[in-house]
Formats: structure tokens, sequence, C-alpha cells
């Protein structure tokens, strides 16, 4: 069982929000940038890979239960949806990676 | 709790960063009650679905949820241009939204799908130039 922190640690991962879902476990993973998709496709406990950082991302990360958003690209964060994230204990995580590269990185940790 | 409780919500027009509250608030109340979190995810997104529809198609409108042990029923009523074709507005991808919401992750035509996906009944109530109800609801089996 892989948790965001130990993920967070092995991918060196940037923390961008201060929220106690630090060791949630993470049980698979769902990336894309339309929220619909992320919304009808991804599971419950998923990390989401995307590069949307806006207030709407934080809204779909609460309704699905997604475990934690990771920001690849090093694609921005708005401020508006860092403070709705922390009101909302969602967890936001940002990497240089493209989304293959760190979807495939992502992959491997978890074993699937 | 008790028989049943009604919630309504007024759900702004044009404004995206309050787009999600209503659905947010249900969730909240929903996992207060107690209900099994996979039925509150279902109904989470159905809702969550329905209410983004009347901010991006309709100008806003009004949420009524009603809350039972057994089941949750919403209906989504707003007066925006209606649904000329609902069976081409079901089909995954189908979408007119405006370029501008695509930026913001909008637009992807998978919202009717989805409200489909999750509820055990979905009623699509339109007129167009006068409105559209959307009725769901969720069994907790
Ligand atoms: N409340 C509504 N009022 C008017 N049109 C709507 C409403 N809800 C949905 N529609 C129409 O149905 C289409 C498909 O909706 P949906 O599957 O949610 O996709 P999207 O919202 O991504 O366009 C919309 O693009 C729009 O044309
Ligand atoms: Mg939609």
């Amino acid at each position: 069982m892989v948790t965001v922190k130990e993920l967070s640690d092995n991918l060196s991962l940037e923390i961008l929000t201060t929220c106690d879902e630090i060791d949630r476990p993470v049980t698979g993973g769902y990336c894309s940038d339309l929220l619909s998709w992320v919304m009808g496709r991804a599971s419950e406990g998923d990390a989401w890979i995307t590069v949307m950082g806006n207030i709407n991302s934080i809204a779909v990360a609460v309704l699905a239960d997604i475990s934690c958003i990771i920001l690849a690209d090093s694609s921005a964060l708005d401020e508006e949806a860092k403070n709705r994230a922390e009101q909302q204990n969602v967890i936001i995580l940002r990497s240089e990676l493209d989304q293959f590269t760190l979807c495939n990185k992502i992959g491997e940790l978890l074993g699937v | 709790m008790p028989e049943k409780i009604t919630l309504k919500y007024a759900v702004d027009g044009d404004d995206f960063t309050k787009a999600g509250l209503a659905s947010s608030d249900l969730k909240h109340t929903l996992k207060q009650i107690g209900y099994d979190p996979g039925f509150i995810r279902r109904v989470a997104i159905a809702v969550y679905e329905g209410e983004i529809n009347m901010v991006i198609h309709a100008g806003g409108g009004e949420i009524t949820a009603d809350i039972a042990p057994d089941k949750v029923e919403v209906w989504l009523a707003d007066s925006g241009p209606g649904i000329p074709n609902v069976e081409l507005a079901m089909r995954e991808g189908y979408s007119t939204a405006p370029i501008d919401v695509h930026e913001l992750g909008f637009g992807a035509g998978m919202g009717l799908p989805n409200i489909k996906k999750y509820t055990d009944d979905l009623q699509i109530d339109t007129t167009v130039g006068v409105g559209t109800t959307v009725y769901m609801l969720i069994n907790n089996n």
C-alpha cells in the first residue's frame, strides 16, 4: 500500500497545500485534463494527474474522492484553487515531469 | 434521521468559482448522516454534473434534493434556453459549451452520460426558450 507521502517522497514532488491527507493511501491513478472524464472514469482513491490547477479541479477531487492531485509539467496552481484545496483538505503535489513520464513512474510505484 | 429531509440550493449563473458548491454541500450533509461512501459518491458526481450544466448552459437555477434513508431524489430546474434534441445531448462527446469554458476543463460532452451512469433514473423535461428540469434518482441499496 502506497501513501500520498510515499509517492511524494519517491518522486520528489513539491507539496503545494498544507492539509492532513498526506498519509492517505493511493489505490490507483487517473490522467486527464477534462473534468467530466475524471468524474466519470476515475476511481475513489486515485491519484489524479493533470495540468488543470484551477478551482474547478478542487471540486472534482472532493466529489470524486480523489486521493491527491498531481500537477504535471510544473503547471500552475491558482491562488484561489490553493485556498479552496486547503479548506476542503485536498492535497496537491507538483512535478516537473510530463504526464506520460509521471504516470509511468507512478504506475511502477503502485505496481500496476 | 427523520423520514425525509429537503435541501434547496440557488445556483449562481456565471460564477465558475462557485460551481460545485451545492454538490459539495450536499455531499457533506450525506456524509454527516452516515450514508455509504459509494452511494454518496454517485450522488455527488451526478449532482455536480447537473449543477455545472446549469452554470454553463442555462445561466443558473435551483436545486432541490429530497433525502430519504433508501434514496436521494434531485431536481435541477433552470430557465435557460432548453435542449432542442435530448437524444443528441445524451451522446458521449456532444457539447455546445463555448470555447472559453474548455480552457477550464469543461465541455467534454460527458456530463449527461455521467449522470446516466451514476443514477437509477434520469429524466429531462425541457422546452426550448423556457427551461430545463433534470430529475435524478439514486437508490441506496
Ligand atoms: N441545463 C441545460 N440547459 C441547456 N442545455 C443543456 C443543459 N444541460 C445540458 N445541455 C446541453 O446538452 C449538452 C451536453 O451536456 P453534457 O453532456 O453535460 O456536456 P457538456 O456540458 O460538456 O457540454 C450541452 O453541451 C448542452 O448543449
Ligand atoms: Mg456538462
